[in-house]
């Protein structure tokens, strides 16, 4: 019998525990993929974070380091100083990287780190129960803004490709998303493009993905895509932030 | 380099590191340890080093944490409010039972405080200092010499027990200029199995700190505290100074120690039977070091803290013999003359309860 399609080799063989229509598993399929095709799984370290993905590194068949909440650009920082020649790559939520984490993802981007961060972005706080995020939108109900986020009294979501977009340091800044699959395909051109550039060498390099959260949302997986669609693609608008390969042919 | 050469504690520190085989250090400027960020930022380029001034206390900790699970041998220094902001990295370290060397150029406190030497970090250091049941190994060392030999040996038993060890200076010995020797020193390099720096040719390793069911957790606190077990059964260190015949005994570390030391000397002279012990490993408290000195009627504990070493120094001696406290603070450092007087006054003190009774001794 012919092999038309496997799992990746890059991933376990444990079934996910996220949520059923979380698009985490998405993402862990692309990022595997990925890890397939570049031949790189033996010396890739993932880092992952605190939040839903806490357990990233049960699914991935690569050395597994976990980290502080927020801290895991620091922490991928002190393995790739240490080991240059490997892959190191961060697997955090919104939470992580956008709040708790702000500094060390903008101080490892501004210092052009070569490791690739993948940024998970689906508005809330998923594991401590659909708290408000950085990234939570004006108007948007949580578990902490039981009335909506309201500007005044939250301040606004943080755009983190816009933010980091301006610094010298990172290669490539990009935002996807997973709500279809012609968007999955770019997602994984993306994720596939930073760990290229990684590789290269070149600097720093996020992902962020817009993701659902059908258990904090209170909606069901097909109702959470049209809600991304709806609320999040105006707000986290999708496209290449920063592309030091562009840059350099617009020079010429 | 088997010559004497006359050094800077702080850089002694960043130079001892380097002939234990350290390359890597984190960490972020805060007085008064900087000449040793400053000292590695000048020789690790040379030596194909990684110098990385982080945007962060926590930062700088967790780049450690990073390190150390890629399995090199890994620094980072600070002082007291620095250290405080770590506190969360070293936690997770010891969970994930990372070997690490932290320096701490301890200084006046609580808060800002001041720059000015202190040792009021004792508890942080040799409690824990962050959440979770852990220990660090703490080390004092009380001259520039002696720096760089616990600064070396705290590479060693961090790779040896895979756990954090933390080197306690202050201001002074920081500061201060020493006759050093470096001699012929080989690190100990363990292999390290169990690093997450690439899988090739064997299955993934994972560092983690989570043990998220309780039947694990607790399976792991038991595994951490039979090692602490061992640390303390294998690692106690400390200077015994003229204690032969010494019924007064003065306990000190660091800084107040050379202080007390001389005071000791003084006393001596004077023909008050009294002796030291220095206390040179401060986690693992050497309780050991009490139970070999015979005849003591009576203990002051020289620190320059509220009076935080005195706790070990009592459940050393399960109080059998009266304790007592010579403390100065916020930078303060004790004299000479303080401390003599002390000691007069705890000789008069014990000869005058012997004419009434036979006191219990040590």
């Amino acid at each position: 019998m012919k092999v038309v399609y496997e799992p990746p080799k890059s991933l376990t063989d444990k079934p996910f525990i996220y949520c059923p229509g979380c698009t985490h598993g998405i993402i862990h399929r692309i990022i595997a993929e990925v890890m397939d095709e570049l031949g790189i799984r033996e010396k890739t370290i993932m880092v992952s974070p605190v939040g839903c993905s806490v357990f990233a590194y049960e699914y991935f068949r690569c050395d597994g380091v976990q980290a502080a909440h927020g801290r895991a650009p620091a922490v991928a920082t002190g393995i790739k100083r240490s080991v240059p020649d490997s892959i190191v790559f961060t697997y955090q939520g919104d939470g992580d990287l956008a709040a708790i984490g702000t500094a060390e993802t903008v101080h490892a981007a501004t210092r052009g780190e070569k490791i690739t961060a993948i940024f998970v972005n689906n508005v809330v706080y998923g594991m401590t129960g659909g708290q408000m995020a950085p990234t939570t939108l004006i108007g948007q109900k949580t578990e902490t803004t039981p009335y909506g986020r309201d500007q005044q009294l939250h301040g606004n979501p943080i755009k983190v490709c816009e933010m980091l977009s301006a610094l010298t340091g990172p290669s490539y800044i990009t935002r996807v998303a997973v709500n279809n699959p012609a968007n999955v395909i770019k997602a994984k051109k993306a994720v596939k493009r930073a760990f290229q550039d990684q590789i290269a060498g070149k600097g720093f390099t996020l992902v962020e993905i817009l993701s659902t959260c059908p258990s904090n949302w209170g909606k069901n997986p097909l109702e959470c895509l049209k809600w991304l669609e709806e609320n999040m693609l105006p707000a986290f608008p999708l496209g290449v932030y920063k592309d030091i390969d562009q840059e350099a042919k617009k020079d010429v | 380099m088997g010559k004497k050469l006359l050094m800077k504690g702080n850089e002694a520190a960043g130079e001892a590191a380097i002939t234990a085989g350290c390359r890597h250090f984190f960490g972020y400027p805060i007085t008064p340890q900087s000449e040793l960020p400053a000292y590695l930022s000048r020789k690790f380029p040379k030596i194909g080093g990684v110098f990385l001034q982080s945007e962060s206390e926590i930062a700088a900790i967790n780049m450690v944490y990073g390190a150390a699970a890629a399995g090199v041998r890994v620094l980072t220094s600070s002082s007291s409010p620095g250290i405080s902001l770590k506190q969360e990295g070293i936690s997770y370290l010891a969970g994930a039972e990372l070997p690490c060397v932290i320096i701490n150029v301890v200084r006046g406190g609580p808060g800002l405080g001041t720059i000015q030497p202190s040792q009021a970090d004792y508890f942080q250091a040799t409690k824990g200092g962050g959440h979770g049941d852990f220990r660090n190994i703490v080390l004092a060392p009380s001259t520039v010499q002696e720096i760089v030999d616990m600064v070396r040996l705290a590479f060693d038993l961090a790779d040896k027990y895979r756990n954090p060890a933390l080197v306690m200076l202050d201001g002074v010995l920081g500061q201060m200029m020493e006759a050093v020797e470096f001699g012929e020193y080989q690190p100990a390099t363990p292999e390290k199995p169990w690093a997450a720096n690439g899988c090739k040719g064997r299955e993934p390793n994972l560092v983690t700190s989570i043990h998220i069911q309780s039947e694990d957790l607790e399976k792991h606190n038991l595994h951490l505290q039979k090692k602490y077990a061992q640390i303390v059964e294998n690692e106690q260190r400390a200077e015994l100074y003229h204690t032969e015949g010494a019924e007064i005994l003065v306990v000190a570390y660091g800084s107040a120690a050379r202080i007390a030391k001389t005071a000791v000397r003084e006393a001596r002279e004077k023909g008050i039977p009294v002796g030291m012990l220095r206390p040179i490993s401060l986690y693992p408290f050497p309780e050991k070091y009490f139970h070999q000195v015979k005849g003591i009627k009576a203990i002051v504990v020289v620190e320059m803290s509220a009076g935080q070493m005195i706790e070990d120094v009592r459940l050393s001696v399960r109080d059998r013999v009266p304790v007592e406290l010579i403390s100065r603070m916020g930078g303060m450092m004790p004299s000479i003359h303080e401390i003599l007087t002390g000691i007069e006054k705890l000789w008069n003190n014990t000869r005058e309860k012997e004419g009434l009774k036979s006191e219990s001794c040590l």
